[in-house]
């Protein structure tokens, strides 16, 4: 049986932003009638990908085709008239609407003037039960939008993506707040649509889904084309690899160092039993020790930054407790966290980390002073006197410390915020992604400068997708998958083994 | 020079500046001072008492714009305000001529300053713990504020007799208005916690990123939940002062379009609607540009009524310079010009 | 039922509870010419307040339309001072409603300004604008002006309705059309359901916002027109705080001031319930007027509260302008 035919095809697409790469030379090629899996971690730019196909973005340089004639979107809309049509995680039906209105907006049917003109409604729903029902979704058109469970919602804005007769459907992260049996129906769509020919591209981070629905793959990493795969010759541990695997050839093992984590029989600094939030995290328990570092491994949605908010009181828990020290804590609020002695750095620093127009100084002041509280100021002369050093300790690339931070390379931003909560000489401290968006060399002073913590009686838990950083620094890994636990690991663990942790529900 | 000129206060002084320049131009005697009946006496001198109850209200109105909310409400309460010093103290006459209070004079401003708080926390709660928009909370209390100290004074104006409330906004100390030491304090009070606490730089995180403040562990609510009650406050003070000057309470008209003055008192100083970054000087040469505006207008010989529509000009001028999108433009205009 | 009718519904309730309490407590309160006074005295409120809820339904907000309605009510004396010829002095001030909202609307969408800032300076401009013409009232005195203001129009016995009156009932009519079967009305609704997910759906979002605003500055003018048969005058001191009661009028008729759900009869309830507040305070005789605006900051409270429930209860992030 021959290939199917090709729909589209993008070759070496290269796109950059200020300050970074976000695409370079990378190929993607579509056939009909096709479920094709896009796969990469955070940063390997498959919504910069996505984003060119749909012309939000041009590219800087590579070429588009579609069924062999070059085209260059140059809007969403624009694309959708080539044939392109794509369902973002972000696209949501407008919740005050019907479900037909959703289907036809922009496009209602009208009323002849001799019969009163207007929209005519009777005809919009008849229009969208009919595409609907075409598509095997079972949904009363008539109801409102909004309070439909996400999962019918989602099929009701695929169906309006295929409405237009779209050639290229690309759905971005479609199942992210599925339950199972919503997910099964959603598959149930995609296969109607692939059996009529559409050409489907699937981004998830879920890997048992890209096994049961995809019939090829395409892996990114750091903005480049990795290989593109068929499903059943690359299994799991090879596609995890594939994602994570480390670019620089033979990494220096950092002598792991064999401080001892403190008093052995000593209460554990941190533990947390049964703690769970719905719909973000199952019930797990963790524990972290007094000079000892524990990574947290696992890929993409796993749960890893869901955890670290549960633990600093950022989100509600739904169960579970938190003890310090062997001592019931009520954490309830962040500031709570902190005067228990915790430290957060989290992941996305533009959106919860850094105040922009505040100074480098300020930044780095701040949760200090909310320990604090209001009336025991922290004296310019000693904000100054933390900062510089803390400046200085890190290697932060600043004009002067009163430099508004949003100044600051994204980079030096992140270390600025580690700065931050160093300042307040934290007894735990999380790090969500430290090293994300920072150069080689500097990640290699953040990891020592990880190390000289611990071994100062912090204890640490270090989050990052790159699993072999993860195995290079951590006394004990702690590994997520799809939510929950998938198991611990103890220090010496290679990156393999937590690979093997990862995959093995994967296996087909 | 380029730093000079880059400085928060630069244009808003420079505009002050011009105006005062303005005025002395168009009247002759418009800088001079002379010494009258015991203190000061001068065009500068009404500015500065004519803007007392302004620059007091605005100051609070500051600190809420910081933390990226809004209160409309604050005419209202000075008109509350104004209405329970004026029942505090009654507006009678003994039998002996002499004029008594009806309860002591520190009651009946401490009574007014309580209530004009309390409106102040509920507007917080309603935006803290109720969740709703800031504009819409303190509409609320807009609609509904006038109402109640029109219900206080009983739809009539209360005139108030007992002369030593008079201080407040007519009296004179050293030389220089009573209005006037009262707003200075304030902001000297304010610059004073600004410097000495934290709350300068925890009210510029939460209004610079939420977000990020929440997670530096800032006790964001509590400390909104203050600045909206000490903006309360302000216009409480406010209220008496306005009241004091005028020897009366006028439900309907005290306070009327106060709001709009000071939030274009606020902007005029260089503190972003948008919240974060904020600055009390430039609220209070906000206030005396609006002021000297007014006056200005009126020694022109020049219809007030002009002055609706200059600061039209105003907030329009003030609202597209702070937006991106229109300074994007008038980049582009201008090099298309050059080339 | 539909859940979207709930809002509507509790609205209505509300209407028939108060007359049912007026009809109780007082005599004569049930007279049909009551209730029509109800639309009589608030023609102009509920023109404007129309207008609102388009404004509204797309999450924004206009400050201006009170200082709107005097300016109208100005600029309609002066030339009918001039000798203008009525309707054209009608037709003019419509176009220059028009226009005003339209620039408004401009403003804020291509710069991306605070509708509630731009409305407000627009709020400063248009009573500058009043004062500018005249400080004092100028009286109309143009015959047909007076031919329409005396005009009554029976609607059963011993009832009549003003032009006024009518204008209203007829603009809440073709305002109920348009949001309900027009593409126009649908994209305000989709826009306060959610403008990146209408932008993403090819909806003409920019138009239609300069739209609803210039549509504001219609009813304004529309609305000022039908001031000055009420009032025979042009002053320019009418309609202060008028944009407030239209505000008042849109959320309790069950408008969500956050966008995007609400209904042009609801707004008319409203109206029809200020209305009946004020009236049920004239009747009772003791209490003073001002109880008015205690009741309406009241109503407004809870009809607020209600929608914070109705949406979730999820705080919003603290913004400064509607």
């Amino acid at each position: 049986m021959s290939s199917p035919a090709i729909v589209l095809r993008a070759r070496d697409i290269s796109r950059a932003f200020p300050g970074v790469q976000a695409l370079s030379g990378v190929e993607l090629t579509l056939r009909a009638g096709e479920v094709h899996a896009l796969m990469g971690q955070n940063g390997a730019g498959k919504s910069t990908l996505i984003k060119v196909l749909t012309g939000v973005h041009a590219p800087d340089a590579g070429s588009i085709e579609l069924s062999g004639l070059l085209v260059s979107p140059e809007s969403p809309i624009h694309a959708q008239e080539l044939g392109i049509s794509a369902v973002h995680q972000e696209s949501h039906l407008l919740p005050n609407l019907s479900v037909a209105e959703n289907i036809c907006a922009g496009r209602y049917p009208r009323r002849p003037w001799t019969r009163g003109g207007g929209i005519d409604w009777r005809e919009t729903e008849r229009r969208a039960a009919e595409l609907l029902a075409s598509l095997g979704i079972n949904l009363d058109v008539s109801q409102l939008a909004g309070p439909l469970p996400a999962a019918l919602q989602q099929l009701a804005t695929v169906a309006r993506a295929v409405s237009t007769d779209a050639r290229v459907l690309i759905l971005d992260e479609p199942t992210s707040s599925l339950d199972a049996d919503e997910v099964q129906a959603l598959f149930a769509l995609i296969r109607r649509l692939r059996d009529k020919g559409v050409a489907i591209l699937f981004v998830t981070h879920f890997l048992d889904q890209v096994y049961e629905i995809c019939d090829r793959m395409t892996v990114l990493r750091n903005g480049r084309f990795v290989g593109e795969y068929a499903c059943a010759r690359l299994d799991a541990h090879g596609l995890i690899a594939a994602m994570v695997g480390r670019e620089v050839a033979a990494a220096e093992k950092t002598a792991a160092t064999d401080a001892a984590a403190g008093d052995a029989a000593a209460p554990p600094v941190l533990s947390a039993r049964n703690i769970s939030r719905r719909g973000q995290l199952k019930p797990m328990d963790i524990e972290l020790k007094a000079g000892e570092v524990l990574g947290l491994a696992g890929l993409l949605g796993s749960g890893r930054t869901e955890l670290a908010r549960l633990l600093f009181a950022l989100d509600a828990r739904d169960t579970g407790d938190i003890h310090i020290d062997g001592q019931p804590a009520e954490l309830d609020h962040p500031a709570d966290a902190l005067q228990a002695g915790l430290g957060f750095c989290p992941e996305d620093r533009k959106h919860s980390g850094i105040v922009a127009d505040l100074s480098v100084r300020e930044n780095i002041a701040l949760a200090l002073q909310a320990r604090m509280g209001l009336t025991k100021f922290l004296k310019l002369s000693e904000q100054r006197q933390i900062a510089e050093k803390l400046v200085a300790a890190l290697g932060i690339k600043a004009a002067s410390i009163e430099t508004p931070i949003g100044q600051l390379s994204g980079g030096n931003q992140q270390k600025a915020i580690i700065a931050r909560w160093l300042a307040t000489h934290p007894r735990v401290l999380i790090l969500d992604e430290p090293t994300r968006g920072i150069d080689v060399a500097a990640k290699q002073e953040l990891m020592n400068e990880i190390l000289e913590l611990a071994r100062g009686g912090t204890a640490v838990l270090f989050i990052s997708a790159e699993i072999d950083e993860v195995v290079r620094v951590s006394d004990r890994i702690m590994v997520l998958r799809d939510r929950a636990k998938a198991g611990e690991l103890p220090r010496g663990a290679d990156e393999d083994a937590v690979y093997s942790m990862i995959a093995a529900s994967h296996q087909p | 020079m380029k730093r000079l000129t880059q400085h928060m206060l630069f244009w808003p002084a420079v505009a002050l500046l011009l105006l005062l320049v303005a005025s002395s131009l168009f009247n002759a005697s418009f800088l001079a001072l002379t010494w009258r009946d015991g203190h000061l006496y001068g065009s500068v001198i009404d500015i500065l008492n004519r803007a007392a109850p302004l620059m007091v209200v605005s100051l609070g109105m500051t600190l809420v714009i910081a933390v990226r909310g809004l209160d409309i409400s604050v005419g209202a309460v000075v008109a509350i305000s104004a209405a329970v010093v004026a029942l505090m103290i009654g507006g009678s006459f003994s039998a002996t001529g002499e004029v008594q209070s009806a309860h002591p004079l520190w009651m009946a401003l401490a009574s007014a300053l309580a209530v004009a708080a309390a409106c102040g926390l509920w507007n917080g709660l309603l935006v803290v713990k109720a969740g709703m928009q800031p504009i819409v909370a303190t509409l609320i209390l807009m609609v509904a504020g006038r109402g109640i100290a029109q219900l206080l004074t009983g739809g009539q104006i209360i005139t108030v007799y007992y002369a030593p409330f008079f201080a407040l906004g007519n009296g004179y100390l050293l030389g220089l208005p009573v209005a006037l030491w009262i707003a200075g304090s304030l902001w000297a009070a304010l610059h004073l916690v600004m410097s000495r606490t934290a709350l300068g730089l925890f009210v510029r995180s939460i209004g610079g990123n939420p977000e990020a403040a929440r997670v530096a562990g800032v006790r964001s609510s509590a400390i909104t939940l203050c600045v909206y009650t000490f903006c309360g406050l302000a216009a409480g003070i406010a209220g008496l002062i306005v009241s004091s000057n005028v020897k009366s309470a006028d439900a309907n008209n005290a306070g009327q379009l106060l709001e709009l003055d000071a939030i274009l008192a606020v902007t005029l100083g260089g503190t972003a609607l948008t919240g974060g970054r904020f600055t009390l000087a430039g609220t209070v040469i906000g206030a005396l540009i609006i002021q000297t505006l007014t006056s200005m207008i009126y020694s022109l010989g020049v219809p007030p009524e002009v002055n609706l529509v200059v600061k039209a000009a105003l907030v329009f001028a003030v609202m597209l310079l702070q937006s991106a999108e229109f300074r994007q433009l008038a980049v582009r205009l201008a090099r298309g010009r050059a080339t | 039922m539909n859940r979207r009718l709930l809002p509507l519904t509790v609205t209505i309730a509300l209407f028939i509870a108060m007359a049912v309490f007026g009809a109780i407590r007082y005599d004569g309160f049930l007279s049909p010419q009551v209730f029509l006074n109800l639309l009589i005295d608030n023609a102009f409120l509920c023109i404007v307040a129309v207008g609102m809820t388009f404004v509204i339904l797309s999450g924004g907000i206009d400050l201006s339309v009170g200082a709107v309605i005097a300016l109208t009510t100005m600029i309609s004396a002066s030339l009918l001072d001039a000798g203008w010829n009525p309707y054209a002095a009608m037709a003019l001030v419509l176009v220059l409603g028009a226009s005003f909202g339209a620039l408004q609307g401009f403003l804020i969408q291509r710069f991306n300004l605070a509708p509630f800032l731009v409305t407000l300076a627009g709020m400063f401009l248009a009573r500058g604008c009043c004062y500018l013409i005249s400080t004092e009232s100028i009286p109309i005195d143009d015959a047909t002006y007076a031919a329409i203001a005396q005009a009554r129009i029976p609607v059963g016995p011993g009832a009549s309705l003003t032009i006024g009156g009518l204008i209203a009932l007829a603009v809440v009519a073709i305002a109920m059309r348009i949001a309900h079967s027009s593409e126009f009305g649908r994209t305000v609704y989709a826009i306060g359901g959610g403008e990146s997910s209408a932008r993403l759906m090819g909806l003409a979002v920019d138009s239609t916002r300069i739209g609803v605003y210039l549509l504001s500055g219609a009813c304004a003018a529309l609305g000022g027109i039908v001031m000055t048969f009420y009032m025979l005058s042009g002053y320019s001191l009418h309609a202060v705080g008028l944009e407030l009661d239209a505000i008042a009028a849109v959320v309790i008729g069950g408008t969500l001031l956050a966008g995007g759900v609400g209904y042009v009869a609801g707004t008319l309830f409203g109206v029809l319930i200020l209305g009946i507040i004020q009236t049920l305070i004239a009747f009772d005789g003791s209490l003073s007027s001002w109880w008015t605006k205690i009741v309406v900051g009241a109503l407004l409270l809870l009809f607020c509260l209600l929608q914070r429930l109705f949406e979730g209860r999820t705080p919003r992030s603290a913004q400064g302008t509607a």
